[in-house]
């Protein structure tokens, strides 16, 4: 009896150095998605070693981070930033690496573009120097982030050294309340398990809600995997993974694709496979979240308070605890819809897809920000997400509620471009980490879903959807 | 990669949980396309009361008198203790990499975020996992003790202290092979090249679907 994780490993182990379990193994990397911050030193690397990438035909790059949101007729203003960019374009020129660059239509979030383009596939092995590949695991892969000496090894021999993780399973059942989503799902997770939960974890989200969700509202939640510390998130392939890939350009088509769908249906952990850890959460007892402090882990529901340190007794909590208020800015039980805001950003690999925009459109339709509110973001996924929105008329929506209707990218989820919360202030965003100074200096973070930022950005503060 | 002999150093406390990878290196320092000279924005938020942007000149910045690092006592540190989930957050090597160049060789946590553990690794710097029990004994001792040294011998796998307390603790054997011996991990993969190939060539058959 394997779990699904066990199948995907299996099917990628080229190695092993010893029979004993736990070993390293040699692991057959089947895509590996590269972007402009954690390649350069990887390329540069590979090149004074005299090697060339294994195999061409297994990686896609684009430029996500460093890109500008605004008009880019003009090109990066930012020096350093354009010189990273254009590394990237450069080593993919030499090369031959196929790259979306930035004035693609394609262009986009890495973890946005490879579904998009059917490049993520199920059965595969997707790497990315970046913490979100995690992301992928929506398809029924082995999605994990790597570092820039990983990117290297991987670009040199198509393989990776890793130990197995152990494989935990997290069940969600039952029915979300409406206006409920992925996001929260990912939050209340977190909530339960703490952002080291999953530390040396793979997690397979199994579970009646799980299967309800769409492919985007799995790719959310799998890209939070790395949020409660497990490198690895997934979801077995069912109907719906296979609908969402039907025609997407680099996926299998006529013989092909019959061949590919018999065995990525094959991709399910058997009915009585072991896990090392199981946790069970009920859908319907999830409400909207928001988090608080300055970890993921510190979070609860819109109808909650901010805690209070006093109420800790674990010493070393209690201290993280009060300097998270600190920095955010905020006194023990405070309700969480007293607390006010200057920005809202809808965008990031956690929130940016077709489902996200429309999910903030009908909450803000026919209404306006509220006047307090500095700044509200919508950074679509990718130029095609733009598009598909634009078609559909969200960019006039958002427009019209006082939004400003931007150019693809990961902007204000790290801020490494001009997208930024200056200090002190205080921002409502779909993103995944409300870090200290994640999104500017000083800047303030509260991690939400799509619905219930645009609520705030409408109400000034956080307020449940539902009263808007 | 140089390989990893025994020695003993000064060592600094971090005492702080879930201590991210933007806290270790800010994303603007991320822009940079070399590897070296992360050192001086490592924990550039809360080592400057300045705000600091890639290029500016250390000499020229406002350290913050609270930061521990800062303080005389620990500068030469190679040795940092931490609290748990060290190094959660990004994938970005970055972290590692300003930890090294500021002259860390060695991390002691409780526990690690996994991306960054496995960084670690791969270019020299050990992170090494004691109890929460013997972390908090350490860090008493670092904060009673000026110019507090460990001596960390990674074939013998123990951490010691001058008044002979030795911790023992576990580590891949192969990763300790490879650190041991400062060992090139593509060259070794490479060695494995008709296997990677072989099978490479089954998986084609199998999915072809995978390789168009």
């Amino acid at each position: 009896m394997q779990n699904l994780y066990d199948k995907l490993w299996n099917q990628h182990v080229v190695h092993t150095e010893s029979d004993e379990p736990g070993s390293m193994a040699l692991l057959y990397i089947d895509r590996h998605l590269v972007h402009e911050v954690t390649s350069p030193q990887a390329f540069e690397s590979l090149k004074l070693a005299g090697r060339k990438p294994w195999r061409l035909s297994s990686i896609l790059a684009v430029a996500d981070h460093n890109v500008p949101t605004t008009d880019r007729s003009q090109g990066i203003n930012d020096p350093i930033s354009r010189l990273q960019v254009d590394t990237l374009d450069k080593n993919c020129d030499e090369l031959g690496i196929t790259e979306f660059k930035m004035h693609d239509l394609r262009q986009g979030i890495v973890h946005v573009i490879g579904p998009e383009q059917g490049a993520t596939l199920p059965g595969m092995t997707v790497v990315c120097g970046d913490s979100h590949t995690s992301t992928h695991g929506a398809f029924g892969c082995l999605a994990f982030g790597i570092g820039t000496s990983e990117v290297e090894h991987v670009l040199a021999t198509q393989c990776l050294l890793m130990k197995k993780a152990k494989a935990m399973q997290i069940i969600v059942d039952g029915e979300l309340s409406p206006g409920i989503t992925a996001k929260d799902i990912a939050l209340a997770i977190i909530g339960e398990i703490g952002t080291a939960g999953g530390t040396g974890y793979a997690i397979e989200f199994t579970g009646s809600a799980i299967r309800a969700l769409s492919m985007e509202g799995r790719m959310t939640l799998c890209n939070m995997a790395i949020e409660a510390g497990a490198r690895a998130g997934m979801v077995a392939v069912d109907d719906t993974t296979i609908e969402y890939i039907k025609g997407r350009p680099f996926a299998p088509q006529g013989e092909l694709w019959d061949r590919a769908v018999t065995y990525w249906r094959t991709l399910q952990s058997d009915s009585c496979a072991d896990f090392d850890q199981t946790i069970t959460l009920n859908a319907a007892q999830i409400k909207p979240q928001v988090t608080w402090g300055t970890s993921p882990e510190m979070v609860t529901t819109i109808d909650g308070k901010v805690p209070d340190p006093a109420e800790i007794a674990d010493e070393v909590k209690r201290h993280d605890m009060q300097q998270a208020l600190k920095y955010m800015g905020l006194h023990a039980n405070t309700p969480i819809r007293d607390i006010a805001i200057d920005k809202v950003f809808i965008g990031s690999c956690t929130n940016s897809r077709i489902e996200d925009l429309r999910a903030a459109a009908q909450v803000i339709d026919g209404k306006h920000i509220a006047a307090t509110v500095k700044l509200a973001l919508v950074v679509p996924g990718s130029g095609l997400v733009k598009k598909q929105a634009e078609a559909e008329g969200l960019d006039k929506i958002f427009q019209a509620a006082g939004f400003e209707w931007r150019e693809p990218g990961c902007s204000m989820c790290l801020a490494m471009n001009d997208d930024r919360l200056a200090s002190g202030e205080r921002c409502a965003s779909t993103s995944n980490r409300n870090f200290e100074g994640r999104q500017g200096p000083g800047g303030r973070t509260h991690l939400v879903s799509p619905a219930t930022a645009a609520a705030a950005a409408v109400a000034g503060h956080f307020v449940d959807v539902s009263e808007i | 990669m140089e390989k990893f002999q025994p020695f003993s150093g000064l060592v600094a406390p971090m005492d702080r949980a879930n201590v991210d990878t933007d806290a270790i290196i800010p994303k603007q320092f991320l822009k940079s396309i070399k590897r070296s000279g992360f050192g001086q924005n490592l924990f550039d938020e809360w080592r400057y009361l300045d705000h600091g942007e890639p290029g500016m000149d250390a000499a020229q910045r406002q350290p913050n008198p609270e930061f521990v690092l800062n303080k005389l006592r620990y500068q030469g540190a190679q040795i940092l203790l931490a609290r748990a989930n060290f190094g959660c957050g990004s994938s970005r090597e970055h972290a590692p990499w300003s930890l090294q160049d500021y002259g860390f060789r060695v991390i002691i946590a409780p526990s690690f975020a996994d991306i960054f553990f496995n960084n670690c690794f791969k270019i020299g710097i050990l992170p090494i996992i004691l109890s929460a029990e013997i972390l908090d004994q350490l860090f008493e001792q670092v904060n009673a003790a000026e110019g507090y040294a460990l001596t960390i011998d990674l074939q013998a796998q123990t951490v010691s202290t001058s008044n002979g307390d030795v911790f023992a603790f576990e580590v891949d054997s192969f990763r300790k092979h490879c650190l041991v011996n400062g060992l090139d991990e593509i060259g070794l993969t490479l060695e494995k090249a008709e296997k990677i190939k072989q099978f490479e060539q089954q998986r084609r058959e199998q999915q072809p679907w995978l390789f168009t």
